[in-house]
């Protein structure tokens, strides 16, 4: 190994920035792809169940939406794929026969969701309507497989199984092992309910600017209500896995416990720091509460919590004070959105309405936003709190590092064409919005979503007439 | 020692999902290049249209057997994956850019409002289309002359940038813009266009002659630089050879005779890809890298070997089905594109727009007063739980 690739051998940063960024980019629109059908098709229910257009309209529009979301999906999972060879040769040639499994399974599940994408889409028409439903189910099935799948394969990271090692070289596999190790159950579940919350939220966070605006009809509402209570559902529900999780992390990788809440010393009455900044072994500008830690994780003061005085400096994760912020920001988050659900679960449950309230409504008009922020935080800290290793306790990021020149460039490609990405799968969606409330039928009819059978091909029937009746004026512009 | 019959059947299998991405990943590429070739906004828009309705629907799982390939490479042959990954960072990632390139410029040309931006996206899908071909051509021809090292200290340029690995690369572009072009005859007559039917036959014979020229030349070449694919290429799999030489042969005497038979057409094409695609697989055999890396000591263990294999038995169980189901649907007309909702737009508006929805029937109040008392019960019976002193340490 040349001097130059030695260096670049032992400071991974700029493959870490670069798997970081795919990463934090691919992850919001992997949320799409595994909640926003089962979103849509919630809507859809309540269409065909009770006969509401609004809602058939609101889960027609979505699906269109959900088919442009798909389609940058795929290609930043493709460079995911890409990266895992790129970035980590060491891990992939080592590891590679242990951690492709799970990667596989969900090769098929993508594969599925690719296809029943499809139907749904173009389905619309001319499949009778229960049969178009439940063309939809496997997407939301394969959506939430696949994502157990992918996350298997990060658990395995941090609780590596099912593999026998001599001479540093893979000798035997075995697959169930690898896809149920220890942190698969947690971590799987946490991705899962996160996806839905992101979703809902952020499809919620859409309507709920709608109806501040003014725009209260039952389109509006049901726009706010559906992906809102879906999210809602699993607020509390995360938070009590987060919990749980938690205390599986004090036990499973205490280093990293202890970097997310400041355990400097194996201590008992270990303090919960709220806050803080974390300089030359002391914590600046945050609130301790006695105790509070050791009664988290043991529900007694007396728990003993293990400090990152447990292993040598240098194997412990860099950036404390990042990992222990964005620890406190996911949480922080966390309780807003449970709030924020139960403030509307308690209206709901008395006064069967939405709350309209700007106290509401502007929170709740963020509220998807901050999901994404609490889900970006919560990979920090389970991707910088598992540093310097790379598979914990077995193999080392600058032993998994690629040795090639040049990452530092493509880390800048990358940058510039995610932040392309991001702009087309913000700009389009907000594109097609401004038609659907501006614009005529005919320009609607006009438009065309990324993939799926095209309209030459397929329609030898022209689209369905519409309905005399009052405000038959489709010409105009319609205030929905 | 030989390799084991596992590491061989997951071998085939990779060769097999690359013959599909060849073909319809090809055709895919190759459809972006002709889009590239077709002229001023005026005069192409016809192919351009063709083009774009015939790439829409296979676009997504294109990507699938991309991923597959990768998946499968890394699962059941990590060292030379590894390897791979490291000597040739620097094509692999120009090949990643197209992909990325094209992904933006499809998912935004469909929306683009003005037509100069949609000249500009489509102008990126297209030359994403040519880079990407180019630098996996190049990326085959690094591994079948040898020249990737086994442990690869970094980016290995020469390894990359031999004759072979180049000519390999404009093989692959020519070999996409045939494949792509067949297709398109097909796509034109199946939508009665005639005009397009010839325009594009026309290209299918120039690019199916440039492609026979470069394989030739490749072939020729390889005599020299990789010697042991080269004698293996004339002596076991010519057989192979010889077949994706006639299909190639084949398809060429079809359209000359304009017999554009649908099924007799894509066949043909289809042989003559995956004809060399396993061709190039049987004359590497038994090694992943000619001859420094044999396939017994570059394989995973068994057991992810025959995970692998299950999971290629449970995708061809799960997906079949599915793509019949969609292939049935689209025969019957069931699938299109969804038209204007206007008949929803009008029916969701005749309910007045009212500030607060009328309210639904309450919930009984016994039935709120068991539910909370239900729910209270439970939350002390946790909290007495937690705070037993069983559960103290």
């Amino acid at each position: 190994m040349g001097a130059a690739a030695h260096v670049l051998a032992v400071n991974p940063v700029p493959a870490r920035s670069q798997m970081g960024s795919s990463l934090g980019f691919h992850i919001i629109l992997a949320c799409f792809g595994v909640a926003f059908a089962a979103v849509t098709m919630t809507a859809e229910w309540m269409g065909i169940r009770h006969g509401d257009a609004a809602a058939l309209l609101l889960a027609r529009r979505w699906s269109k939406v959900m088919a442009v979301l798909v389609a940058v999906g795929a290609v930043s999972g493709t460079v995911l794929s890409y990266e895992m060879g790129l970035l980590w040769p060491g891990l992939m040639g080592r590891f590679g026969a242990a951690i492709g499994f799970p990667f596989s399974l969900e090769g098929i599940f993508f594969f599925l969701e690719a296809i029943f994408v499809g139907v749904y889409l173009y389905g619309w028409d001319r499949l009778p309507p229960w049969a178009h439903w439940w063309s939809g189910m496997p997407i939301v099935v394969s959506g939430v497989l696949g994502a157990m799948s992918v996350v298997a394969a990060n658990s395995w990271m941090n609780s590596p199984a099912g593999y026998t090692l001599s001479h540093g070289k893979i000798t035997n596999v075995d697959p169930w092992s690898v896809f149920f190790n220890a942190s698969t159950p947690y971590e799987t579940a946490h991705m899962v309910l996160a996806a839905y919350m992101v979703t809902g939220f952020l499809v919620a966070g859409v309507y709920a600017v709608g109806l501040l605006r003014g725009r209260r009809d039952r389109y509006h509402r049901l726009g706010f209500g559906v992906p809102f209570t879906i999210a809602g559902v699993c607020a509390p529900l995360q938070v009590m896995m987060g919990d749980i999780i938690a205390r599986f992390i004090a036990h499973n990788q205490p280093v990293k416990f202890a970097a997310m809440e400041y355990v400097t010393t194996t201590t008992r009455d270990a303090p919960e720091w709220m806050g803080g900044i974390f300089i030359n072994g002391k914590v600046y500008f945050g609130a301790a509460i006695p105790a509070f830690d050791s009664i988290l994780v043991g529900f007694s003061p007396h728990t003993k919590v293990i400090g990152w005085d447990s292993v040598p400096p240098s194997q412990r994760p860099p950036l404390v004070t990042l990992i222990h912020l964005s620890f406190d920001l996911m949480v922080g988050i966390g309780f807003f959105l449970f709030a924020l659900a139960a403030w509307q679960a308690w209206w709901w449950w008395f006064h069967r309405r939405l709350l309209m309230t700007p106290w509401f409504l502007v929170p709740s008009a963020v509220s998807g936003v901050a999901a994404v922020a609490a889900m970006e935080a919560g990979w920090v800290v389970t991707e910088v709190g598992r540093q310097p290793w790379i598979v914990y306790r077995v193999l080392l990021v600058s032993q998994a590092v690629t040795p090639s020149s040049g990452v530092t460039v493509t880390l800048a490609v990358i940058l510039i064409l995610y932040a392309i990405l991001t702009v087309v799968s913000i700009g389009v969606p907000m594109v097609m919005s401004r038609r659907w409330r501006q614009g005529t039928a005919a320009e609607e009819e006009a438009e065309q979503v990324p993939y799926g059978p095209s309209p030459a091909r397929f329609s030898p029937a022209g689209p369905p007439a519409p309905p005399a009746g009052p405000g038959a004026s489709s010409g105009g512009p319609e205030p929905l | 020692m030989s390799p084991s019959p596992e590491a061989i059947a997951v071998a085939a299998i990779l060769i097999m999902v690359i013959a599909a991405y060849a073909l319809f990943g090809g055709a895919d590429f190759g459809g972006g290049i002709w889009d590239l070739l077709a002229g001023s906004a005026q005069r192409g828009a016809a192919p351009r249209r063709l083009i774009d309705e015939s790439i829409t629907p296979v676009w997504e799982a294109n990507h699938v057997w991309l991923v597959f390939i990768l998946v499968l490479a890394w699962t059941a042959f990590p060292p030379a994956f590894a390897a791979i990954m490291t000597a040739l960072f620097v094509p692999l990632s120009l090949s990643l850019l197209g992909i990325v390139l094209r992904g933006a410029g499809f998912a935004f040309r469909h929306t683009a409002e003005r037509l100069r931006m949609q000249q500009l996206t489509g102008a990126v899908f297209a030359a994403a289309s040519l880079i990407t071909p180019f630098f996996m051509g190049a990326v085959i021809g690094a591994v079948v002359t040898g020249q990737v090292p086994v442990h690869p200290g970094g980016n290995t340029l020469a390894a990359w940038t031999s004759p072979t690995a180049i000519l390999t690369g404009f093989l692959f572009v020519a070999a996409c813009a045939y494949v792509s072009a067949v297709f398109l005859v097909l796509e034109a007559r199946q939508r009665g266009h005639q005009d397009l039917e010839r325009y594009f036959s026309l290209r299918a014979t120039a690019a199916g002659v440039l492609t026979g020229a470069l394989a030739g030349g490749t072939f020729a070449d390889l005599s020299a630089s990789a010697p042991y694919v080269y004698a293996r290429l004339t002596g076991i799999a010519l057989p192979l050879v010889a077949v994706s030489i006639a299909a190639g042969i084949g398809v060429l005497g079809m359209l000359w005779l304009r017999w554009y038979h649908p099924l007799f057409l894509r066949v043909a094409a289809a042989i003559a890809v995956a004809a060399v695609v396993s061709g190039w697989g049987l004359a590497q055999y038994p090694y992943l890298f000619p001859t420094s890396l044999p396939l017994a000591t570059g394989s995973a263990p068994t057991g992810a070997l025959v995970a692998e294999f299950v999971v290629t038995g449970l995708a061809v169980l799960l997906v079949a089905p599915g793509f019949a189901l969609l292939y049935l649907l689209q025969q019957r007309s069931m699938l299109t594109e969804a038209g204007s909702d206007t008949g929803l737009r009008l029916a969701a508006q005749l309910e007045p727009a009212v500030p607060g929805q009328p309210a639904a029937a309450p919930v009984p109040a016994t039935t709120r007063i068991t539910t909370a008392l239900v729910l209270a019960i439970v939350a002390i019976r946790a909290i007495r739980d937690v705070l037993s002193p069983s559960h103290r340490r």
